[in-house]
């Protein structure tokens, strides 16, 4: 039995310190410490997508991080990226196109798509493809998920922005 | 075709509109809740040891290092579970003959399959659960697998599984008559010998079981991520010995389900024995390695087939032997053979042929148990005959559009029924081929695709016609002796507030159930959407039904949904005119307010008459019934099922060096009968060509020769992904079915159905003028440039 | 899912990190981005005792360029092969590969140094390392030493780094003006493991190839060079007749391992396919 060490990070904007099995990934200490289940493992070994969250800015997998590795890092989440509504508009315009379905993929292809975005503002279609390469889902087919990428992404060139997401009625 | 339910501008008029899913905003906000998310106290984890080998007996077990590591709470094995839960046999009583192997939550004495779970561990922590089942010692003697579907068939073959006289689980013949004649007769035949590669559902969400036995109170509470909670309930119920009204299974969000998530898996069965022996809730999540070695399997079919066609291209007959690898046992409660019974039963089934002869050997091997999963038997029944489709009329000089006009059945021609015995109450297969025609603009994609290949580019266009089985009566399953519902039930009440809550026992995996339900309760009713709470999934709380599978939510949920919400509103209007002294017939309910009928006037809101009803029934006559709940179940009467059709094309481009497919575009044109939510049944066509796509080219669970799956792990078996997968224009023909008041018939397999098919026909279409083809799905990049003989 | 439990150490130097790991007598994982290495450990296909992090030692970073070398610090990420200028400009090819590796959120973690100690076969760094004639900057206990490319893959993964000993730096002669490269691969799914890839620098004057480096990927154990195809160019004109004999000669340079699914035929075919298509690529673009 290996020692349990303390790690502090910052998770959605919160400085906190826990005492984690160096074993534990980011994505456990997510969900299971923080109780941050918005954050999914499909695979546990970085082929899905389900879990991507923001580490220092960029979209990587929770599943392939070991929280111990974490110390120090800024962790966005998808809980956290709702709350300051920097992605209300991509959920906004998932909404509208019904780009998910069972919505177990739909946190990591958020964070992937915030991810493109930040990178390429206006990407063409194959490259919104491209970008969702190792972002699995079962459901839609991917089209809707394309299109509502495609059409935040006009949206943020117009220089529109999108009031907080949960406030908008269904 | 029946009557409209109303036109698109009166108020609460939401049938037909493409609306948002009011409940996918949490999903999008992070806040769905899985089974996967679940946490309750006193929560403990279960994982399991697996048998390395895919037959073998059990020599001895060893738990006591186990026992001894941290955390550990339970070792258990097959003997222990066995002395709570009985065993179970997945077979039907409609078909004749067929036999299984009966099954325990883990295995006494032989294991059946590679991965098969054999010792079941509960710790503290999953990852403390997998450190004491690596510590298990099992000492096994391997016993030779059966793996091939020819050599399991021989008179001496090795079985199976001990208890079984032969590898066959089921056989099934149909014959019209006089088949070899017509094939001696016919100025053409053409014949193929067909491979379908096994497939595996791969919902992101791996299965997820949460089992809470409280002794204090003799109650199971299952959490599970499954499509059919009632039918769980009754399994638990029976096979534990416990009440039914002391078991409640319920089902939350549920992380993608496609079929897969309806059967009996062993290890769930176990985790509820390890709750009843723990006396603590104890959950198990399937891990991605696990997934593939567990979850059911589909496909898997070796189809011989030949079509008999006339001189000028009319199809005679088709004449079919298929033979499909299961496991080595049935799974439960749906039997491996339903999807050989429909491949069968489906073959030509969009034609005007009446002469047909098939024999289906249901064959049983070491292997995952295969079973239901999206569009069953389906695709390789639409395949087998589209491809034989395009066969016949490059032999008879058609086009293939023009073979298919001349053999579709006419849409006049309902209803009448197939050589197979299905019966057809009014598809729509000419016209969608002209819609489809249009859509792809198809001449000018024939001239394209001249023009391109003059200049060594390989491109080929395929359709293919399918039938869909939706809206499934008692005849499916409940003939068979097997307690699964065909009919709905639904608990409509009007709040003190004057808005709606409505039970269902449809249930939701995200293709929108409990969004069509909103509306049509809404429409039906008479108050905004946004008025309507629609509840699933908990067999507490939400009355008995079938739940979700086989195309029956919008058909047969959509119609016991819109019988509720008459019967409310009737309720509501005779309480109303008693409070207004009017007449029943005289009002109406709009937008929640009761109005005069003829003239719009108000006379009183829903909020008032119900706080009349709640807090105030003094004030009413002795006489006045205030029941503003109500309970309604619906079964389908008339057709055995309601059947569905499209017809679905395919553009691909060849890449003859690399052997590797782009599929440049797909169009859907298919027929749902009344659509309740455009948006929504686009997406699921989508999504189901996806799943159809990724059979036709990525799709295999492959197996060696010792019953070892090879490509078990998301790295190794390929799903489609976004950036092969095409953009897919979906249009739509409407023909409601005159069976209910709704006309809705069932859209999420439809995609699936056919989408393969067309692949396979435009792959063969951009390799014919090279000189090859292809019968075998999926096409990989090996088989193609073997084909091509690049290699 | 989850790995066995193991210790966690995370040095601040590299003195700190070799002498962890021989703490640890031996049974020990450096981990970087860990994106290859974390599978292995939750698959348990892998459980050392100990998890030395080298995440955070300030040596191992860095990208500059140093006497006609471009120096990429081993924990130079995916991501900076695919945006970086400095690499863009001086190892052009990089970032022509950058793309084709896995996915834009491993790229964001993952790291040059621990792709190319990994030295899996399928990776597409380690196969430019051989095209580009990199050399490895090694840190033992022993001191510091480099291995050029050519030396450093030697079976399946397998490398000339010797237990203990860590990856600190790749170093890359940069391109020079007369270079011609280009990279493509063939995979069945974007960001899958090729089936078969290739890298190729021409140096190049007046049509006559100079001097051809050619390395692939996904055919053998190891990512390996074409010698028998650079020879056949080297000197030739490149057009269709020299093409056509580069690929032959790309035969012998190939013996790959046959599966069911991948027969060896097969990965040469698509080899040679590939090595045409990239050199007619070079060829039109002069």
């Amino acid at each position: 039995m290996s020692a349990t060490l303390p790690v502090t990070l910052t998770v959605n904007g919160e400085t906190l310190t826990r005492l984690v099995e160096p074993r534990e990934t980011l994505a456990d200490l997510l969900r299971r410490d923080l109780g941050l289940t918005g954050t999914h493992t499909g695979c546990e070994m970085g082929v899905c997508g389900a879990c991507l969250v923001m580490l220092d800015g960029l979209p990587v997998h929770a599943c392939l991080t070991f929280a111990v590795q974490a110390a120090g890092t800024e962790i966005a989440t998808v809980e956290g990226l709702t709350e300051s509504t920097v992605i209300a508009d991509l959920q906004r315009a998932f909404h509208e196109r019904n780009a998910l379905q069972c919505g177990f993929c739909t946190p990591g292809m958020l964070i992937a798509a915030q991810g493109l975005l930040a990178r390429l503002p206006l990407p063409s279609r194959a490259e919104i493809r491209d970008a969702l390469s190792g972002n699995y889902c079962r459901c839609t087919g991917y089209e809707a998920i394309v299109d509502a990428i495609e059409t935040v992404a006009r949206r943020r060139a117009a220089g529109e922005t999108a009031p907080a997401f949960a406030e908008e009625p269904a | 075709m029946n009557a409209p339910l109303g036109s698109l501008d009166r108020p609460n008029s939401y049938i037909g509109r493409a609306v948002t899913r009011p409940n996918a905003k949490r999903l999008l906000a992070g806040r769905g809740r899985y089974v996967t998310d679940l946490v309750l106290p006193r929560m403990l984890h279960a994982a399991f040891l697996r048998s390395p080998y895919a037959h073998a007996r059990i020599v001895s077990i060893d738990v006591e290092a186990a026992r001894a590591m941290p955390g550990v709470r339970l070792v258990a094995t097959g003997a222990d579970l066995a002395r709570l839960c009985t065993p179970w046999v997945g077979t039907l009583d409609h078909f004749k003959g067929m036999k299984s192997a009966p099954q325990l939550p883990l295995p006494v004495e032989e294991v059946l399959w590679s991965g098969q779970a054999v010792v079941a561990v509960v710790a503290d922590s999953r990852a403390q659960a997998e450190d004491a089942a690596e510590a298990v010692l099992v000492e096994f003697e391997e016993l030779p697998p059966v793996a091939d579907i020819d050599t399991a068939r021989e008179p001496d073959a090795a079985r199976a599984a001990a208890g079984i006289e032969d590898n066959l689980c089921f056989r099934s013949r149909l014959d019209t008559g006089g088949i070899d004649a017509l094939f001696a007769g016919a100025a053409h035949v053409v014949e193929e010998e067909f491979h379908f590669g096994r497939h595996t559902a791969v919902t992101l969400e791996p299965r997820a079981i949460l089992a809470d036995w409280d002794a204090s109170e003799g109650k199971l509470t299952v959490h599970h991520a499954t499509q059919t909670p009632y039918q769980f309930q009754d399994l638990y119920s029976r096979h534990y010995g416990i009440s039914e009204a002391s078991v409640r299974v319920i089902a939350p969000d549920l992380g993608g389900s496609f079929g897969m998530k309806l059967h009996v898996y062993h290890e769930d069965m176990a985790v509820v024995g390890l709750s009843l022996l723990c006396r603590r809730p104890v959950k198990y999540v399937a891990d991605r390695m696990e997934s593939f070695v567990s979850d059911i399997h589909a496909r898997d079919h070796r189809v011989r087939a030949r079509m008999a066609v006339d001189d000028d291209g009319t199809i005679l007959a088709m004449d079919v032997d298929d033979v499909t690898a299961i496991g080595a046992f049935s799974t439960y409660p749906r039997t491996s053979a339903v999807e050989g019974n429909q491949v069968i039963r489906l073959m030509g089934a969009p034609y005007r042929f009446r002469n047909y002869r098939a024999e289906l050997s249901v064959v049983f091997q070491n292997k995952v148990q295969t079973s239901q999963y999206r569009a069953v038997g389906h695709p390789v029944a639409c395949a087998v005959t589209e491809r034989l489709v395009d066969l016949a009329a490059a032999r008879a000089g058609l086009d293939p559009a023009a073979m298919r006009e001349r053999n579709l059945i006419p849409d006049d021609a309902y209803p009448c029924s197939s050589p197979t015995g299905y019966q057809f109450e009014a598809l729509s297969h000419q016209a969608s081929l002209v819609r489809l025609k249009a859509l792809m603009d198809y001449d000018a994609l024939r001239a394209e695709q001249a023009a391109l290949r003059a200049r060594g580019i390989h491109r080929g266009i395929g359709i293919a016609s399918f039938v869909e089985i939706s809206n499934p009566s008692p005849a499916f399953y409940g003939i068979g002796g097997a307690r699964i519902s065909a009919q709905d039930g639904a608990t409509l009440s009007v709040t003190p507030s004057g808005e709606v809550r409505c039970l269902i026992s449809v249930t939701e995996q995200g293709q929108g159930t409990e969004t069509i339900i909103g509306q049509i309760v809404a429409d039906q009713f008479g108050v905004a959407r946004e008025k309507v709470r629609v509840i699933t999934g908990d067999t507490e709380i939400t009355p008995h039904g079938g739940a979700t599978w086989a195309c029956r939510g919008a058909g047969i949920g959509g119609e016991t949904a819109l019988q509720a919400a008459r019967r409310l509103r009737d309720n509501v209007l005779a309480l109303a005119a008693t409070i207004l002294q009017a007449r029943p017939g005289d009002l109406d309910l709009r937008d929640g307010i009761v109005v005069d009928a003829l003239s719009g006037a108000e006379r009183v809101s829903l909020a008032e008459v119900a706080r009349i009803a709640y807090f105030r029934s003094d004030t009413l006559p002795p006489d006045a019934r205030a029941q503003l709940s109500i309970t309604h179940h619906y079964a389908p009467q008339g057709y055995p099922f309601a059947f569905t059709n499209g017809i679905q094309g395919c553009h691909v481009e060849l890449d003859a060096d690399t052997g590797l497919v782009k599929v440049l575009k797909h169009w859907v044109v298919e027929d749902c009968g009344r659509i309740i939510n455009p948006l929504l049944v686009d997406e699921q066509v989508r999504g189901g060509v996806v799943q159809g796509l990724g059979a036709a080219f990525f799709e295999e669970c492959r197996y060696d020769d010792n019953g070892q799956l090879t490509n078990g792990s998301l790295a190794d078996y390929l799903v489609p992904m976004a950036c092969e997968m095409p953009d897919i224009v979906v249009g739509h023909i409407e023909t409601p079915t005159a069976d209910t008041a709704l006309g809705a018939k069932g859209c999420g397999e439809a995609g699936t159905a056919a989408a393969s098919a067309a692949a396979l026909n435009a792959v063969n279409d951009a390799m014919a003028p090279l000189g090859a083809s292809i019968a075998q799905i999926p096409m990989t990049p090996e088989r193609l440039l073997k084909s091509l003989g690049k290699i | 899912m989850k790995a066995r439990a193991f210790d966690y150490a995370r040095p601040a130097s590299v003195a700190e990190a070799l002498a962890a790991f021989a703490e640890a007598d031996g049974d020990a994982s450096y981990i970087a981005g860990g994106q290859s290495l974390v599978p292995a450990l939750a698959l348990r296909l892998q459980a050392p005792a100990w998890l030395i992090d080298i995440g955070h030692i300030a040596e191992l970073r860095g990208i500059a360029v140093e006497a006609g070398w471009l120096r990429l610090g081993a924990l130079t990420r995916h991501v900076d092969a695919h945006d970086h200028p400095l690499i863009a400009a001086h190892a052009p090819l990089l970032a022509l590969a950058a793309p084709h590796v896995a996915h834009p959120a491993i790229r964001n973690r993952g790291t040059l140094g621990g792709s190319v100690a990994l030295a899996d076969p399928a990776s597409e760094f380690p196969a430019m390392m051989l095209a580009m004639g990199a050399e490895m900057e090694i840190a033992g206990p022993e001191g510091i030493r480099r291995v050029p490319a050519d030396a450093f893959f030697l079976d399946l993964y397998q490398t000339a780094l010797e237990p203990g000993e860590l990856l600190v730096a790749l170093h890359i002669p940069v391109a020079r003006p007369e270079h011609r490269c280009a990279f493509d691969e063939i995979a069945r799914r974007r960001g899958d493991y090729a089936l078969a890839g290739c890298g190729i620098i021409l140096a190049m004057s007046g049509g006559v190839v100079e001097e051809a480096r050619i390395a692939l990927l996904s055919v053998g154990p190891t990512p390996l060079r074409a010698h028998a195809a650079e020879a056949a160019l080297t000197g030739a004109a490149l057009d269709a007749d020299a093409i056509r004999h580069a690929q032959a000669a790309l035969m012998d340079d190939l013996d790959p391992p046959d599966a069911p699914e991948v027969p060896a035929a097969m990965r040469c075919h698509l080899a040679r396919v590939l090595l045409g298509r990239l050199l007619a690529q070079i060829a039109e673009a002069a």
